[in-house]
């Protein structure tokens, strides 16, 4: 493989850039491997790498019924951080952020991460307290947290609505420096041009139509491009999760949901953090070409439309100018929607299920881009190894049997509930 | 944005509904013995289809009644709305 550097790029831009090696080649499905990983997304990708570059397997293919990178991981609003309270989320996700730093060296491709700090902000005396404990936790799991007061904030976003008669004034927010964004795209094609070159069969257009399960056994998966045997196959598919787990006779703790994203038109610098809205649902940071990047809640029924409704929209962005009163003067350049896996808890499954072979990656709710490399990892642990990394111990999916539920937030399919 | 017809009120915008899930998912008999499994059918476990889907909606800034809604997953097409009491055919 050619390696990306100042020098290939030099030599390139001599012959008009027309003698670069594709990124990942295209090949015909084979009759069997070792493992197949259905679903080209990031977490895909990233677990084929992982299985690759961790546990030496290379016979593995990865099937996608469309094009890798088509689905939520081009779909986010790119944030990436570690500032969760309970252990198993905290360090699990900081195990992440130190994958996210050597990223771009790893893969030998520009992911421009950016560690520009999350702030979440507070808005009463009660939610500073609970942001405090928050903090604390983080900072006992060795993860940076600094909780900031009312003229703190101030200094760092003096564009946010600061003025006294306002319904949610700004009491403070809970701030991680090490978090920040990525860029989405990179992340699935650095992890595939690897995997590729590590003998890794990148198949796309590729449509699962159904599962070969014989005693408990899982021995292959039927594809619009021919039967595929494997001993091992792992389900990366988010959104998709329901539909292929009706064809294995599976009910999980899943809901599909459509989660929305919108961006401004560019404008010049003006917000260097990520901030979130802690009255409500609302996060915002700007991307490098200058357009402001927001997000919020779910559309509230089950969807899998891959795109958005205006009522939620419309809220979403309400929250946004009750923050930042300067959005109301933008235009909004672009919106889409993509269909989330909804766990019940609110925090993901990724494990073994009772079909010896098949394994289990799902449920990543709002959270699944940044989640990627320590989800890779651990899954391509766990296929490897057939048992769980302590790392996602905690994400089983019996836990839901068991009682033991990793409830960080709440914010699980049921949001009507909250 | 949906338009569901309101079996008490007729047609009205989504603004005025709020969502409540699988409307075909059924609390376990009061009293009667159940496993593990099926307490965690009932609170968790969700089919979630893609296509036809049975689920309830509250017609909040409204009547306030719950309703069943038979609505296309992937296309928001509504085909059917009932009472609350009215079973599923």
């Amino acid at each position: 493989m050619q390696k990306y550097s100042v020098f290939s790029l030099v030599k390139n831009a001599l012959t008009n850039h027309e003698n670069w090696d594709l990124a990942w080649k295209d090949p015909t499905p084979k009759k069997e491997y070792d493992v197949v990983i259905i679903g080209g997304g990031g977490h895909g990708l990233a677990t084929a790498y992982y299985l690759a570059k961790e546990h030496n397997i290379t016979n593995v293919a990865i099937i996608e019924k469309g094009w890798i990178g088509g689905g939520n991981v081009g779909r986010n609003t790119t944030i990436i951080r570690s500032n969760y309270m309970h252990d198993d989320n905290a360090l699990f996700s900081e195990f992440g952020m130190d994958l996210w730093r050597r990223m771009s060296q790893d893969l030998n491709y520009n992911v421009m991460f950016s560690p520009r700090g999350i702030i979440n902000l507070a808005h009463s005396d009660a939610q500073m307290n609970s942001y405090a404990r928050r903090g604390n936790s983080m900072r006992l799991n060795g993860i940076d947290a600094v909780l900031l007061n009312r003229e703190e904030v101030r200094e760092i976003i003096p564009m946010a609505d600061f003025s006294e008669n306002v319904r949610f004034p700004i009491f403070g927010g809970l701030m991680q420096p090490s978090a920040g964004t990525a860029r989405h795209d990179a992340v699935a094609w650095g992890y595939a041009r690897q995997a590729d070159d590590m003998g890794v069969d990148i198949i796309q257009n590729c449509e699962v139509i159904g599962f070969d399960v014989s005693a408990g056994k899982i021995n292959g998966v039927r594809t619009s491009r021919g039967d595929i045997k494997a001993k091992k196959i792992g389900l990366c598919v988010a959104g998709s999760t329901n539909i292929l787990a009706e064809k294995l006779n599976m009910t999980l703790p899943i809901e599909t949901h459509l989660l929305q994203a919108c961006v401004s038109e560019p404008v010049k610098p003006v917000l260097d953090k990520v901030v979130t809205f802690g009255a409500g649902h609302f996060y915002i940071s700007q991307s490098d070409k200058g357009e402001m990047v927001m997000g919020g809640d779910l559309d509230g029924y089950n969807s899998y439309a891959q795109r958005g409704n205006l009522p939620t929209l419309q809220h979403v962005l309400t929250e946004g100018i009750a923050m930042m009163p300067f959005l109301s003067k933008l235009k909004m350049l672009r919106t889409w929607g993509g269909i989330m896996d909804m766990s019940m808890d609110g925090s993901p499954i990724i494990d073994k299920t009772h079909i010896e072979g098949l394994y289990l990656n799902c449920g990543w709710c709002y959270g699944g881009f940044k989640a990627t490399p320590a989800s890779g990892w651990t899954f391509a642990h766990t296929i490897a190894q057939d048992r769980v990394h302590e790392l996602n111990a905690g994400y089983s999916l019996n836990r839901f049997n068991t009682g033991h539920l990793l409830d960080e937030k709440g914010l699980g399919t049921k949001t009507w509930i909250s | 944005m949906l338009h569901i017809k309101c079996p008490h009120c007729g047609m009205r915008s989504q603004n005025e509904f709020s969502y409540g899930g699988d409307a075909t998912i059924k609390r376990p008999e009061l009293g009667k013995e159940i496993s593990d499994q099926d307490w965690d059918n009932f609170v968790y476990n969700r089919k979630s289809l893609r296509g036809k889907h049975w689920e309830l909606w509250q017609h909040l800034s409204g009547c306030r009644q719950w309703i069943k809604v038979q609505r296309d997953t992937a296309t928001h097409e509504i085909f059917k709305t009932l009472k609350a009491n009215e079973e599923i055919s």
